[in-house]
């Protein structure tokens, strides 16, 4: 487990302290796979880098499986770090070395000699990420996605505890984003690994997280589990991010529907209701009209759910939404 | 082309021997001054960029103190500051002449301008790559020898072929104060003696020298380029 204590990071600018991270307590569980959204600026590069200690906090702890980071000495950290791997939004491959020497390199860093054992380890990394017929190639020879799976080949390489990616898929295009997040959420499931990503794409979060942190101006100003956070986004910050992922309407604000007779719902599915025909059939017993609005149907990881915006009309509004509520639907009323 | 047709060309060159010999003291007094150069200005290089402001091990007095030593070193012209380097020569080679004599003051004008050229080969290097490597557990001596050298590997080498060919000038100038080899053909007999064969001789020898070099370590960093 990760876990800081009244951590905060502030940086000395001119003579002047810059506070960088407000401090924040946050606990990450062992295998999750653990998001921190924001803004360029918001300190989530500060916040990922305190859990190697890349960047030391101002004050606070910060504990992994129980051990204090903060204190510990530089081979010990060294140590520590060698077992959390990082990756980055620009790779930061050797480029003068091959792919295999690339992921060598780590081995080599932890004091393995034996040509031997390291080509056995190098050549089942390179299957891991499907780049084995790249072995001999230089980095630049790579394509941006293929630069990625050399990256995380190298991260788990000395079979690390927790994997770190620092804005991993920013500089990819959404294909291949979408490829290398799928390679993240595989790791994550058959390594058991603990991964901590930091983004500003609402939509890397929907599509691996467990939790997330929402981080506005080097404050934690919301967390939780990515379906709670995602359906039920309670700070401004949390709304636009969702919105971003969402198609405008999708996100039911409540501007474009001024005119529309009846009252306005947000109705949010999850997981077994998704596929459930409550609404249909709620409507027929009550006797209500309703119009959608907006709508959308996915999936948060593995969870699928739906929300619908849509007006309801009739005398049976009241009994419908109990009706509704019973069959595990959440509803919001947008107006009356 | 026979002997009577090159002294009609040169007709005060009599001894083409020497003219050999002075070749291969000047690449003596090269290779000899670029080793040692590479030797200590490496290190120095190295020293320059990690105590650099931001830098890995960054201690500004440190930086402060080396800089300043090797502005000094490189703001005194070579001809001066190897006569000011005399009695230092005398005892780290036994002479003041010769190859011997020449090597600690071409490696002492040298070695701080190499440095220079280290240290700005190793900034070019992706903070990113020197982050990715503490982050897997480098210590500051496997990022050194792991990662920033092999990076810098292009810059090093154009910064080592330039460094020999301001070496190669170096020398000639070398030459005036009793070091031998072209520069000293030059000066005695050309510049002194006003047969000006030699002039031409020593100096398209020095050109083809220093095309030679640049080609070859042009050649090298091209081998080496990963782009």
């Amino acid at each position: 487990m990760i876990r800081f204590v009244d951590v905060h990071k502030s940086y000395r600018v001119d003579g002047k302290d810059v506070p960088a991270l407000q401090p924040f307590s946050l606990d990450i569980a062992d295998g999750e796979v653990f998001g921190i959204i924001g803004h360029s600026g918001a300190g989530k590069s500060t916040l990922i880098r305190l859990i190697n200690l890349l960047e030391r906090p101002s004050g606070g702890s910060i504990q992994i499986d129980g051990t204090e980071m903060t204190t510990l000495g530089e081979l010990a950290l060294r140590s520590k770090r060698r077992r959390i791997g990082m990756i980055f939004q620009h790779f930061n491959l050797l480029s003068s070395q091959t792919v295999a020497d690339n992921i060598a390199f780590p081995l080599r860093l932890a004091g393995e000699r034996d040509p031997g054992r390291i080509a056995a380890r190098v050549d089942e990394l390179l299957r891991r990420v499907g780049l084995e017929a790249h072995a001999a190639k230089y980095p630049a020879q790579l394509s941006g996605g293929q630069k990625q799976r050399v990256g995380i080949a190298r991260a788990l390489a000395n079979r690390p505890s927790i994997l770190l990616c620092d804005e991993a898929t920013s500089a990819l295009d959404p294909q291949t984003t979408a490829s290398v997040l799928e390679l993240l959420a595989e790791i994550n499931r058959e390594l058991k690994l603990t991964i901590v990503l930091i983004t500003h794409e609402m939509d890397v979060v929907r599509r691996v997280c467990d939790r997330v942190a929402v981080l506005d101006a080097g404050r934690i100003v919301e967390h939780g589990a990515v379906a709670d956070v995602f359906l039920h986004p309670q700070h401004p910050t949390t709304r636009r991010f969702v919105n971003e992922a969402l198609p405008e309407e999708a996100a039911g604000e409540l501007a474009p529907y001024t005119q529309v007779p009846g009252r306005i719902l947000r109705l949010s599915f999850r997981g077994e209701a998704t596929w459930t025909p409550a609404l249909g059939r709620v409507a027929r017993d009550t006797g209500v009209d309703f119009n959608i609005l907006a709508g959308r149907i996915d999936r948060i990881k593995e969870l699928p759910y739906g929300q619908l915006t849509l007006a309801m009309q009739g005398d049976g509004v009241d009994q419908a939404l109990v009706a509704l509520r019973a069959a595990g639907i959440e509803i919001e009323e947008l107006s009356r | 082309m026979s002997a009577p047709s090159l002294h009609t060309l040169f007709p005060n060159i009599d001894d083409w021997a020497e003219i050999g010999r002075a070749c291969i003291d000047t690449l003596l007094m090269l290779g000899g001054s670029l080793l040692m150069t590479v030797v200590i200005g490496l290190p120095l290089g190295v020293l320059l960029y990690l105590t650099g402001k931001g830098q890995l091990r960054a201690m500004p007095k440190c930086y402060a103190a080396l800089s300043l030593v090797v502005n000094i070193l490189r703001s005194i012209p070579f001809i001066i500051l190897m006569i000011v380097l005399l009695p230092l020569t005398f005892v780290l080679a036994g002479t003041t002449l010769g190859v011997r004599g020449a090597i600690p003051p071409l490696v002492i004008g040298a070695a701080p301008f190499f440095a220079r050229l280290v240290e700005t080969a190793l900034r070019e290097v992706q903070r990113g790559v020197i982050e990715a490597s503490q982050a897997m557990g480098a210590s500051t001596w496997q990022i050194v020898c792991h990662v920033l050298l092999p990076e810098a590997r292009g810059g090093l080498i154009a910064g080592t072929t330039v460094t020999a060919i301001a070496l190669v000038g170096y020398t000639a100038m070398g030459g005036a104060i009793g070091a031998g080899g072209l520069g000293d053909l030059a000066y005695r007999y050309g510049y002194l003696g006003y047969k000006s064969d030699y002039m031409l001789v020593t100096v398209v020898l020095l050109i083809v020298l220093v095309q030679l070099l640049q080609m070859v370590g042009d050649r090298v960093v091209a081998h080496y380029s990963r782009y």
